[in-house]
């Protein structure tokens, strides 16, 4: 059975799942508008600090938010022992794997849709077409390790509390180079310099993260 | 037998402790620059290399669980990351009473503390996880698992929150070459820190066994009823 | 078909397995009887896939439970039903085909065969209980597996269900595939099962087939082994 039609399946059941029920994708958007809200009245959303760390706090929503997406990855089989049948089926575990955080991404990018375009009127930004790869790279390390640690959390008890705990610290290096790089390019800079640093390092972040992921889902699903 | 030799390493390195600190307070002088608020660093460096040096042990000991499933292996590696955090947060303690000290402000965010905070919270998340688990197995795995994430972590960290200090510049911890006297005082309070750290294992060593067969034992018991 | 040979399962330091030998031959129907605690979900999640022995081997169709060649073959009815609320009953089958290599041709067959035809169509969260037990049951035996794996499953399953549940494993044997499954529903059980094994404290305390006595008191092995 190939891997990669397993992959497909899977993301393509979580996502007619998602897009029935919307439970997930509409709480992490409304929290990412929250979060927006929040944060105007903590920086003055059109001051000149305010732009400086735009890129800083442009993650903080995706950050965020994106918890509730990726809390849900592999809750949402707990439901009817659901999780059960997908580790019976012959599917390997890098194809269950790569099938949620395909799905997941899928979330991501809408929530993030949504709340870019709001973030950029909110905040007085204009959007360049070069932070592109950047939230698309930044995303995947939210994804890797939220799915994986969805994974790992997934028998925990407290796991809402517990996916927040865990995945921020081991995101420390994406999130600052997602952060930086979202700012310096918001600000008119191009991919040169330390900027092409900052790129290598959150490439080498995805395919290091993307590769332990996948190497140990199969020990955290069934031991 | 075992309980001998805990607490004899735990003497010893009591012992030598003291003996540093007549050296370190009483004997060697005070630092050009800084004055006499550099005697932290015996304690400052020598608590960050022996973290990380049982984060590493937790990191061999989770390895050997997955591939061989020994709980002797899971117990060694939790009581060691819990006894790295302890340095490690020594660490993170005298870093900021140095910044205190230097630069009139509590904390630094200097790269290098920032890092070990990161560090701190990598491994308190692991031991808060801990006991959300109840089976034993499935404890030892998931453990393992995020103390290898975690430990592959540490160098990308501190790399990444290195690069963003060159960029955004701010208060450094001096600590500079040093003169042969003041090495060799590193070097032995770390010898001396260091046996005490793994009396401090051992301890936790024992107490998690108890605590395992304690749960066994209940189980048992909840069967026979 | 399974071969489960000195087997030990741990949780903790508590041993739920120990020392457990049986076999499951072709075509053979295992019913697994025991107390609550015994070991018997243990056993069969093992069988399944779900974790592994501490000591000892298992092989179901001359592999190893978690090997992709073994699970394919493998069809595992649990506690949950394990289907997708949001997914209606041809797409929850569909995704399963696709995960076990099944044509798609089949689930039509399947769904007229648990009677959930007529509702193809209709979400699992809409359906009652009978019918997602139904549903249920179309999953673990759409990719005609060679060995079926049952945890207590007459259990909550109304008559109409057992009916169904029963000829189904009739055909399955009858071409050839095992069963293995866990009961306290004994009549029912017995009446399909040709060898019986009883688990005690982790061990296997009798293991052989059923005999007339077991069918005319079912009831007959728990007390002759002390279990009341």
């Amino acid at each position: 059975m190939s891997g990669v039609a397993a992959a497909l399946a899977i993301a393509r059941k979580d996502l007619r799942s998602e897009l029935r029920s919307k439970e997930a994708t509409n709480a992490a958007v409304s929290f990412a508008l929250v979060i927006l809200l929040i944060l105007s009245f903590a920086f003055e959303p059109t001051g000149e600090e305010t732009h400086a760390i735009a890129g800083g706090l442009l993650w903080i929503v995706f950050a965020f938010s994106g918890t509730l997406i990726l809390n849900r990855t592999f809750a949402r089989e707990l439901q009817n022992d659901a999780l059960e049948a997908l580790i019976a089926a012959p599917v390997p575990g890098w194809a269950l794997f790569l099938g949620k955080a395909v799905s997941s991404m899928a979330m991501m990018l809408v929530v993030e849709l949504v709340s870019l375009p709001v973030f950029a009127i909110f905040y007085g930004v204009t959007l360049v077409w070069t932070v592109i790869p950047v939230i698309l790279l930044g995303t995947w390390a939210l994804v890797v390790v939220g799915v994986a640690f969805s994974a790992l959390t997934v028998n925990v008890q407290l796991r809402e509390v517990m996916l927040p705990l865990l995945i921020y610290p081991t995101l420390v290096p994406a999130l600052i180079a997602s952060m930086v790089l979202t700012g310096n390019l918001l600000d008119g800079q191009t991919f040169s310099g330390d900027n092409i640093t900052w790129l290598r390092l959150l490439v080498g972040f995805d395919i290091i993260y993307t590769a332990l992921a996948v190497s140990l889902i199969d020990i955290v699903l069934v031991g | 037998m075992r309980e001998k030799f805990i607490y004899v390493l735990g003497l010893l390195g009591a012992l030598a402790l003291v003996a540093n600190m007549y050296n370190i307070f009483l004997v060697l002088p005070d630092e050009a620059n800084q004055g006499a608020i550099y005697r932290i660093i015996f304690f400052h460096v020598p608590a960050a290399i022996i973290a990380f040096t049982f984060f590493f042990v937790a990191l061999i000991c989770s390895v050997a669980f997955l591939a061989f499933k020994s709980f002797k292996a899971d117990a060694i590696a939790v009581a060691s990351t819990e006894v790295g955090v302890v340095f490690a947060l020594v660490n993170l303690v005298t870093g900021s009473i140095w910044g205190r000290n230097i630069w009139g402000i509590w904390w630094t965010w200097d790269y290098r503390i920032t890092s070990m905070f990161v560090c701190v919270l990598l491994y308190l998340g692991y031991l808060i996880m801990r006991p959300a688990i109840t089976d034993p197995t499935q404890r030892g795995t998931l453990s393992a698992v995020l103390s290898i994430f975690a430990f592959c972590d540490v160098p990308i960290v501190w790399f990444s929150i290195r690069w963003w200090r060159t960029q955004h510049p701010g208060p450094v911890l001096e600590t500079g070459g040093l003169p042969h006297n003041m090495a060799m005082a590193l070097l032995y309070n770390f010898i001396a820190l260091l046996m005490i750290g793994t009396a401090l294992v051992l301890v936790r060593l024992r107490s998690e066994h108890v605590q395992r067969e304690i749960e066994s034992l209940r189980r048992l018991a909840l069967v026979e009823a | 078909m399974v071969a489960v040979d000195h087997v030990w399962k741990y949780f903790g330091d508590f041993p739920a397995l120990r020392d457990v030998s049986l076999t499951v031959p072709r075509g053979a129907c295992l019913a697994l009887l025991g107390r609550n605690g015994a070991g018997k979900t243990t056993l069969l999640r093992i069988l399944a896939g779900f974790s592994k022995p501490a000591k000892g081997t298992v092989t179901v169709a001359g592999a190893a439970p978690r090997d992709l060649a073994a699970r394919a073959k493998v069809g595992y009815l649990g506690h949950g039903i394990a289907v997708w609320d949001e997914l209606s009953a041809e797409e929850n089958l569909r995704v399963f085909a696709t995960l076990y290599g099944v044509d798609r041709a089949a689930i039509p067959v399947w769904l007229e065969r648990v009677g959930l035809l007529r509702v193809r169509e209709g979400l699992a969260r809409e359906f009652s209980r009978g019918m997602r037990q139904r549903l249920a049951i179309a999953r673990a035996f759409l990719h005609e597996p060679e060995l079926l794996v049952l945890d207590e499953p007459f259990t909550s399953l109304d008559d109409r269900a057992i009916a169904l549940l029963q000829n189904l494993l009739r055909d399955a044997r009858a071409r050839g595939a095992s069963v293995i499954m866990s009961t306290h529903q004994l009549r029912e059980a017995l009446e399909l099962a040709s060898d019986v094994v009883l688990l005690k404290n982790g061990r296997v305390a009798h293991a052989g087939t059923r005999t007339q006595e077991m069918l005319d008191d079912p009831s007959w092995l728990y007390v002759r082994y002390g279990e009341g």
